[in-house]
């Protein structure tokens, strides 16, 4: 078992470490710290310590695996809907970069019926894939946890990659637990910067935790191959396609029959939205200010002159002013467009954990007070019944609309 | 039905901030809530029963602290509770932590239905249901935005997955794992009365041993993963430029300001 060793000698009583523990563990007694069993061993005390005082003391994993047998960088390339989602793309760009610092093969992995793998896989090496490693069957053509987690559980036993990458899309989120789990392999979720260690090539998975207030760089052990993650769309830029790059295809069909699947889709009930704000390059998002449902009629025409998709706030979805599935933030979702319009939005903590990392941020709001003119690029203090009109009609303008 | 919740107490990170000096995370006063996902599991889990009769068994895995969310499951009208909490546990990563979760399952016994939030706002990883799914061997429906349809006899259930495109409608066998969303109920608040009950009610630990866990696959000897740093992200760039004067002036200027950027098109 690890521990967290605070040597009472050297311990000044600093306190410095007490607010640098993301899980509240430690605390002061008789003038020196103590940890509690709130501690996880992250380590973040040790780094603070201005003494040394702080130990952690970590069992040696016994590495019984052949480490060696793992080899390259897979991506998994989801598709939805007859295309292939861009996050894949991205994920084929940075997994390049990933298989380069090894030294090893960038691959993409691809499951579906037959047109549909014949199809991407060429996608797949056009963006960079030396080789796709494919699971063919009718039974893969619309993503179900079942089929998907065998397909990709079979492949990496018998292929061993050495790295894993799955989009953080709701698809990839759902099976790669279930992969992990079965593999008994580590995950790391959600990621927002990967690094290969110049030293020991293993991974590095950097990833925002507590609502982005933290950053978190994990690693696996060397026992447990291979090494997973989830990556966040649109973190990564996508990378060139070029038609002419050849690659190798390596085809296995899925040992599985549709009895032994234990779910069926009875329908899929597309959004009403035009524009999905998880695609979205451009989001104009409605909040308190707006007012009520008839207030979001600005926010939309905005939105529709810029081919903006509309997000909200849990103020305006919890008092009933747009449905759920526009709320932008902590318990909605977390969004990255190029451009984030926030108008009548004060900019809660729990709403900048879902939108703070877009490129641009601009705000709009009475309050010149509000905390979103803390992070925004660019901000007007003003009534956004005043403003975003006139917004509109300049970018018509501007737009030939 | 038996329905067992699994629950997660966690800071509420509306209080955690970075000190912009030290560029360390101000905990001091951070209180502690139940993941605003979970108390959706809960409520769902007892409107199934109202609805189909049962049981409603709530889980928390954790320091003796989390008793606290356990209270306040009991208090809405949990049946039982349960705290799995063990110095063992601790560091244990996704996959350490549903396989501890799933032996509690296992050792409640006869569980038609598991419900977790779709993550906790903590870690934010929506790993721990699939998980738990995977370990008992029961089929998982994740981001579950609402339940058209329960049928005991056949062991089947309907439900609505708001997922990135649309609400994708999924059957599935019982028994099952569920993740649920916000969208799904309105959770209620806790009675006088339960509150009450709640307060005098003893909740049992279970440890380890009681759980019947490996203990090479719980904790640090059973986490795949280790965190090797800490630290405060990069601030956003600069400080941001407010446009003032007459809106006339300020719009245009705005405008040419995004045009520039060539990201509208």
């Amino acid at each position: 078992m690890a521990r967290l060793l605070i040597d009472k000698d050297t311990c000044t009583g600093c306190e410095s470490c007490i607010p640098a523990c993301p899980f509240g563990a430690l605390s002061m007694k008789e003038g020196i710290a103590v940890v509690d069993d709130k501690c996880t061993f992250c380590g973040a005390c040790v780094d603070v310590c201005p003494v040394n005082a702080i130990i952690l003391e970590k069992e040696d994993k016994v590495v019984t695996i052949d480490v060696s047998a793992y080899k390259d960088v897979w991506t998994f390339i989801e598709h939805e809907f007859g295309k292939v989602s861009n996050v894949s793309f991205e994920l084929l760009g940075e997994g390049k970069k990933l298989a380069d610092a090894i030294g090893c093969k960038l691959c993409g992995m691809l499951f579906g019926d037959k047109e549909t793998v014949d199809k991407f896989s060429k996608e797949a090496i056009a963006y960079g894939a030396e080789k796709v490693y494919i699971m063919e069957s009718p039974l893969l053509k619309e993503y179900r946890t079942d089929p998907y987690a065998k397909a990709a559980v079979d492949l990496i036993r018998k292929y061993k990659p050495e790295i894993v990458l799955f989009g953080a899309t709701t698809q990839g989120r759902d099976f790669a637990g279930t992969v992990a789990t079965t593999l008994e392999a580590g995950l790391t979720a959600d990621c927002t910067g990967l690094d290969i260690d110049p030293e020991t090539k293993h991974l590095k998975q950097t990833r925002p935790a507590f609502g982005g207030n933290i950053m978190a760089t994990i690693l696996d052990y060397p026992n447990y191959r291979p090494q997973m993650s989830t990556v966040r769309p649109k973190v990564f830029a996508m990378p060139s396609r070029d038609d002419s790059r050849k690659g190798e295809s390596i085809r296995e069909t899925l040992q599985m029959n549709e009895d032994q699947i234990r779910t069926k889709i009875v329908e899929f009930v597309k959004g009403t939205e035009t524009v999905n704000l998880v695609d979205a390059e451009i989001i104009v998002s409605g909040g308190r200010g707006v007012g009520g449902p008839e207030g979001f009629k600005p926010v939309r025409e905005l939105a529709e002159a810029l081919g903006a998709a509309v997000g909200a706030s849990r103020a305006a979805v919890d008092s009933g002013w747009i449905p759920y599935e526009h709320q932008v933030g902590q318990t909605g979702r977390t969004v990255r467009p190029k451009i984030y319009i926030a108008c009548g939005i004060s900019g809660s903590i729990q709403h900048q954990a879902g939108m703070k990392t877009s490129d641009i941020i601009v705000a709009i709001n009475k309050d010149a007070e509000a905390p979103i003119f803390k992070i925004a690029t660019y901000g007007i203090v003003g009534d956004l019944f005043t403003v975003l009109p006139v917004l509109t009609q300049e970018f018509k303008k501007r737009l030939g609309r | 039905m038996k329905i067992a919740v699994c629950i997660k107490q966690v800071p509420d990170t509306t209080d955690v901030k970075i000190d912009p000096k030290t560029n360390t995370l101000i905990r001091e006063g951070v209180a502690s809530i139940c993941n605003p996902f979970d108390e959706y599991a809960v409520e769902e889990a007892l409107l199934i029963r109202e609805k189909h009769g049962g049981e409603v068994h709530v889980i928390s895995m954790g320091p003796p602290q989390a008793i606290e969310v356990l209270k306040n499951a009991l208090a809405v009208g949990a049946d039982k509770v349960y705290l799995v909490s063990d110095k063992a546990f601790a560091g244990a990563d996704t996959l350490a932590t549903a396989y501890a979760l799933s032996r509690t399952i296992q050792t409640i016994g006869g569980v038609d239905l598991v419900i977790c939030g779709k993550q906790a706002i903590d870690g934010d990883t929506a790993q721990v249901g699939p998980g738990i799914a995977t370990r008992l061997g029961i089929p998982q429906l994740t981001y579950v935005s609402k339940i058209r349809e329960i049928d005991i006899e056949k062991k089947r259930i309907v439900v609505e997955r708001l997922l990135e495109h649309g609400r994708e409608v999924l059957e599935s066998s019982l028994p099952a794992l569920l993740t649920v969303v916000k969208d799904i109920n309105e959770p209620r608040l806790p009675s006088l009365l339960g509150i009450k009950k709640a307060a005098k009610a003893s909740i049992p630990t279970l440890t380890a041993n009681d759980i019947g866990a490996d203990e090479n696959r719980i904790g640090l000897k059973g986490s795949p993963t280790w965190v090797m740093r800490v630290f405060s992200p990069e601030a956003r760039g600069g400080s941001g430029e407010i446009l003032t004067g007459e809106l006339a002036e300020v719009a245009p200027l705005l405008v040419n300001k995004l045009m520039d950027t060539k990201f509208i098109k």
